[in-house]
């Protein structure tokens, strides 16, 4: 893998191949050294245009237990404030030799375009993008369903037939939009909820049926409810009339939880506005997984990060024809 | 011995199943002599074909010594540790089961190959990460030479003399569906 910018990007052999390293790297956590040498000498860069608290910190627990050195970077208080542009910044990191560089910036598409310019060599993981796509949200939530659904035996399967519904902000939220296709791409069917007023305009070619109604789509008896946050800095229109009317009508109410299946599970991407989309109770129940999705976090973006630092750079030789042969059992570990 | 003539590399078999199943044996009595039974044992395989080996070595083990204890063998995956990750292609971690904690322990490595000896040192650092053992050994089924570090094998099952631009092919059942160890030249080689 050269750059995370996408779940589009994801086969599905390879999504499920990243959930399986993930699965090893949660190992990791269990034990008394929880440390793998693997990316030392590595640099990983966290860039940080836009405020985050638990992707910036994962990703950094995340590259520190591979050995990685982290450099965290956030807009406020840098030169960006001054004016200065993506480019230079990229270019500034090219200069320190940055590894692998986990971009969040308020402008979709803006780690594609880091990706594409040739500014820089460094690995991109988009950890963000303005309303555009957050994919190692999407994973670590493919992730936590897996385990719940699989346990000890998650390994090398795919969400066939699972049903997943997503309700609330879709216009903004990258992560129902990273969701929808990794989701779709694992086999899962997924179905989205949300007032008219926070559906994208083009809604052709989601792999995802829309409706309107959340206790219909609940009737259903979904196995996963996601639900998203109402993004205040987000709200710049009237979406809807006002924050105890959305509750009513799309959030997670004691009532609405009541109507689930005591095996399906509920999860939100994180942080919480308890009493609008989701309940107290419901965020607390056993059969929430916001905490769960927080720990796998740091799994995922470890496998993200291995798969991007590790294997091949450009820069190596290569090998010779005649010892190809010692490349090939170097290669089968001997 | 039988010869597979490929249409570029002429190859020849080494070890048959026979073979191979007489050398574990022999090997699961060494390590229980030389550990004096089954006290404090673990073996672990490392991935992928050390761990049916390691499987094999523990069901020689049980069926001599009845007493061995339940949770003798596991998995110890090296990958992580590895010192070539920015030469070859990414490869795949595969799981770690260790069936015990290994402080204390005897743990016998298991590998199908001993070659650069890059793999075992992967496996000592990997194990220093888990606990201390109180004492590591090595056990492989073929010890083709060719040493990068100063690693030796404790059990071997075959020393095979080897030229570097040889191959050495194990294929075991429960992964490959047949048994040997094969042993490939390239074809500017000729024939063996």
């Amino acid at each position: 893998m050269r750059h995370l910018l996408s779940t589009k990007d994801l086969g599905r052999d390879e999504a499920i191949g990243l959930l399986d390293v993930a699965e090893d790297m949660a190992d990791v956590a269990t034990r008394e050294i929880k440390k793998l040498p693997t990316l030392r000498g590595k640099t990983v860069v966290n860039l940080f245009f836009e405020d985050s608290t638990r992707t910036r910190i994962s990703f950094e627990a995340a590259a520190k237990r591979l050995s990685a050195d982290v450099i965290t970077f956030s807009a406020k208080g840098s030169s960006v404030s001054k004016g200065e542009s993506l480019k230079d910044t990229a270019q500034t990191l090219q200069a320190m030799g940055a590894d692998a560089v986990v971009i969040r910036h308020g402008a979709s598409g803006a780690p594609r375009t880091l990706a594409a310019s040739g500014w820089i060599d460094a690995g991109i993981l988009n950890a963000g993008d303005g309303t555009h796509e957050h994919p190692t949200q999407a994973l670590l939530d493919a992730y936590t369903i897996r385990k719940r659904l699989h346990g000890r035996a998650s390994r090398g399967r795919d969400l066939d037939g699972v049903s997943v519904t997503i309700v609330g902000d879709i216009l903004h939220s990258r992560v129902a939009r990273s969701n929808v296709w990794l989701l779709d791409t694992l086999g899962a069917s997924v179905t989205l909820i949300a007032p008219p007023t926070l559906l994208p305009v083009a809604l052709d070619g989601w792999p995802a049926t829309i409706g309107f109604d959340l206790d219909a789509a609940l009737r259903q008896q979904p196995d996963v409810v996601m639900m998203l946050r109402i993004q205040a800095e987000r709200m710049h229109a009237a979406f809807f009339p006002n924050s105890r009317e959305y509750s009513r009508r799309w959030g997670l109410d004691d009532v609405r939880m009541s109507m689930l299946s005591p095996d399906s599970i509920v999860m939100h991407p994180g942080p919480m506005n308890r009493g609008l989309e989701i309940s107290a109770a419901a965020a607390d129940s056993q059969q929430s997984t916001v905490r769960e999705q927080v720990a796998n976090g740091v799994s995922v973006r470890m496998a993200a990060l291995y798969l991007l630092l590790s294997g091949e750079r450009p820069s190596v030789e290569p090998a010779p024809s005649d010892t190809a042969w010692q490349a090939q059992d170097e290669m089968e570990g001997r | 011995m039988a010869r597979i003539e490929s249409s570029e590399t002429p190859s020849k078999i080494v070890l048959q199943q026979a073979d191979i199943t007489r050398a574990l044996t022999r090997i699961s009595h060494e390590i229980l002599e030389s550990n004096r039974g089954t006290d404090n044992l673990m073996i672990l395989g490392i991935p992928t074909r050390g761990v049916p080996l390691a499987q094999r070595i523990g069901e020689i083990i049980t069926m001599i010594e009845p007493d061995a204890p339940a949770q003798l063998v596991g998995s110890l995956d090296v990958t992580m540790y590895r010192d070539d990750l920015g030469r070859n292609p990414t490869r795949p971690p595969s799981p770690t089961h260790v069936p015990r904690s290994i402080d204390g322990a005897t743990v016998v490595l298991v590998d199908d190959v001993l070659y650069s000896g890059r793999t075992i040192r992967a496996a000592l650092d990997a194990l220093s990460d888990l606990g201390r053992p109180h004492i590591v050994r090595l056990a492989v089924l073929v010890d083709r030479g060719h040493r990068q570090l100063p690693i030796r094998a404790d059990f071997v099952g075959k020393n095979l003399p080897s030229a570097a631009r040889e191959r050495v092919n194990v294929h075991l059942a429960e992964i490959d569906g047949d048994e040997y160890v094969s042993i490939e030249s390239p074809q500017t080689g000729g024939a063996a």
